[in-house]
């Protein structure tokens, strides 16, 4: 305990964030076990593991860098997608967890190329241009991921842009990549242990990243571009640094959800993805890495928990996004809150809080 | 002639983008927020004249009417309850907020009008036009998009122009403060603005609709994020440049799609939208503003 309290405040509150991953993976481990979760909570492990990873590295870009990215999407699905044809030609003939490990790391590169080749252009222009061509870059991936055909036999890759049969491949050939239908019968590798593990590299990365003299770099340009370009600071690199290590992260994360499954199409990858980790991130804090974490695998899940609702989950859903926006955001809302809180404090009860609330803040 | 009918259909096309890219310039010109729910609007606007005139059987001139002044209520609803309360919040809120609104949008039509797509009948009658002795066939509903899209813009500039109303969203987009202190009454300027963007939408959903006949929950998205695109293309913000983006987005899309190939068209469209941001990076029209230190 004492340790706990001699040690730095952004340790502590980082070893707090770690903590909740493992016990989020025991206490799930231990349900698992017991028998008490049912199929389908089992079968969101694997994406709450990935969701979280890409909302985590999302607000890098985000809620660090301070740049709005509608594109996060278009990482993922090119970490999944040469993650995949790595493990369908070599991959699954190597030991599970080795394989599993190459894969993510061909994705998680060649996610990270991506981000070097459109974050120079794009880290040009700025707020809601940058935006909306980081939408355009998702969705010019996910338009030439659906148009390619991808074969390999014992004489290398062959690749097409018209159809399966152009492909001219030998006898052995076999088709990987198949236009608009994706990659299919893939053998699964991802495991929730698989998952927790790329989280917690996920949250060293980017937490190491936010308390290094590169992440103070990073946050005095989103804080004030000009001024961090008058002290010296490259704007450019710490740039392009914050958005490559997001898209590597997220290309990692587009392999674990691969994969996850056995089938794998471009379509899965549209900007509703980019959309939805986004919202985990502004729901979470945007620059609040805890947040995000838990955002996402709440959020993941509420949907599912909602499904006793039936149709009306996604309603559901998208009415708590508008009333926390509100209750969070509007400054008339804000000042209500403030006012309640003021009356309740007089309450007996409520007194003890507000005084622990405010030594808080005297600490703080 | 084969491209000349491309260049026509390519018009159309982006006679509608333009349509739905002027309520997403406008609402940007004066609010600073990017609308997502815009293409939600359009969807729900085409099921109502579906509804009026494929249940109810009232003529398509009517319908359109209800669904222009229902849009509108939308809009100013949407407006009132969702935007208006984080004016003063971050810009990002603001876009969360609207995601939510399209959200709810698409799954309220999901609700209560169910998955399966409609088949949308047009609302045209005007029969296909022959030139060149029967080589080039432009459809009616062609011919009723480009004009319809021509009227429309000339009336929204002669508005901005022209009445008190118009002119007062103008001194709004240019400064909220200053027009405020001018005496204009910022928060009715801005649901004019919404209610403005909400009627364009409606009447862009049944253009669409009557082009592309099938109709579903999602309708309005793709359309919703082109528009979107042809607005940053043409400069975000200027009336005249959402005309002129949302025509070239037409045009590339429908010649990509004829020369090129189906499938990339959408990407070709992004690309030279990333091309032109690149070259001017805020956009074809839009006014470059230096940053104050």
């Amino acid at each position: 305990m004492n340790m706990l309290k001699t040690m730095k405040k952004s340790t502590r509150s980082n070893l707090i964030t770690y903590g909740i991953v493992v016990l989020f993976y025991l206490v799930m481990q231990l349900l698992a076990s017991g028998g008490v979760l049912s199929n389908s909570m089992q079968g969101m492990l694997v994406p709450i593991c990935t969701y979280v990873v890409l909302a985590v590295s999302l607000n890098l870009t985000v809620g660090i860098l301070g740049e709005l990215s509608l594109g996060h999407a278009g990482f993922m699905s090119v970490g999944a997608f040469s993650g995949a044809v790595y493990w369908m030609i070599a991959g699954q003939n190597l030991p599970s967890v080795l394989g599993l490990a190459i894969a993510m790391l061909i994705g998680g590169v060649m996610a990270g190329v991506f981000g070097f080749l459109i974050g120079i252009p794009v880290l040009r222009l700025r707020g809601d241009y940058l935006a909306i061509v980081t939408l355009a870059f998702g969705e010019i991936i996910k338009n030439i991921l659906n148009a390619i055909y991808l074969g390999w036999d014992s004489n290398g890759f062959h690749f097409s842009m018209k159809d399966a049969t152009a492909l001219n491949m030998g006898e052995d050939g076999k088709v990987i990549i198949n236009g608009a239908i994706g990659i299919s019968g893939m053998t699964k590798a991802s495991s929730f242990t698989a998952g927790i593990i790329l989280v917690l590299i996920t949250l060293f990365v980017v937490l190491n990243l936010i308390n290094s003299r590169a992440g103070r770099a990073i946050m005095s340009i989103r804080d004030n571009r000009i001024a961090a370009e008058a002290t010296g600071i490259n704007v450019t690199k710490y740039k392009l640094m914050a958005f490559i290590t997001s898209a590597f992260l997220a290309g990692m994360a587009g392999v674990l959800y691969a994969l996850n499954m056995s089938a794998l199409a471009a379509k899965k990858f549209d900007y509703n993805t980019s959309i939805l980790v986004l919202v985990f991130v502004v729901l979470g804090g945007i620059g609040n890495i805890r947040g995000s974490v838990i955002a996402a695998a709440v959020l993941y899940v509420l949907p599912e928990l909602l499904r006793g609702l039936n149709d009306y989950r996604m309603l559901i859903y998208a009415v708590i996004l508008i009333v926390m926006m509100i209750f969070n955001q509007s400054a008339q809302v804000v000042a209500w809150r403030h006012q309640v809180w003021e009356k309740l404090s007089t309450i007996g009860l409520f007194q003890k809080l507000a005084q622990a609330k405010k030594q808080n803040k005297g600490e703080a | 002639m084969e491209f000349l009918s491309y260049l026509i259909n390519g018009i159309s096309l982006g006679s509608v983008y333009a349509i739905i890219a002027l309520g997403y310039t406008m609402v940007y010109g004066i609010a600073k927020m990017l609308n997502f729910a815009h293409g939600d609007v359009i969807m729900v606007g085409s099921y109502i004249v579906f509804i009026a005139v494929n249940q109810m059987g009232m003529p398509p001139l009517l319908a359109i009417i209800i669904s222009m002044a229902l849009c509108t209520l939308l809009g100013i609803v949407i407006e009132r309850f969702a935007y208006k309360p984080l004016r003063s919040a971050s810009s990002l809120a603001v876009l969360i907020t609207a995601i939510g609104v399209s959200y709810l949008l698409q799954n309220l039509a999901l609700l209560i009008w169910g998955a399966d797509p409609k088949s949308f009948t047009s609302v045209v009658g005007l029969a296909p036009v022959q030139l060149a002795g029967g080589r080039l066939v432009i459809s009616g509903e062609t011919i009723v998009t480009i004009v319809v899209s021509a009227i429309i813009m000339a009336g929204l500039i002669f508005f901005v122009n022209n009445t008190k109303m118009g002119r007062a969203m103008l001194a709004v987009s240019e400064d909220k403060g200053a027009a405020q202190l001018m005496g204009i009454n910022v928060n009715s300027t801005i649901a004019m603005t919404f209610a403005i963007g909400s009627a364009l939408a409606a009447v862009a959903g049944v253009l669409l609709c009557s082009a592309y006949p099938t109709l579903q929950p999602t309708t309005g998205a793709m359309p919703g994020i082109k528009a979107f695109t042809a607005a940053v293309f043409g400069g975000i913000g200027s009336i005249p440049g959402a005309f002129v983006g949302g025509i070239l987005l037409g045009v590339i899309e429908i010649m990509s799609k004829a020369y090129i190939s189906t499938q990339l068209a959408d990407a070709i469209v992004f690309a030279v939208l990333i091309i032109v941001l690149l070259v001017r990076p805020t956009g074809l029209l839009g006014k470059k503003i230096s940053e104050k230190v």
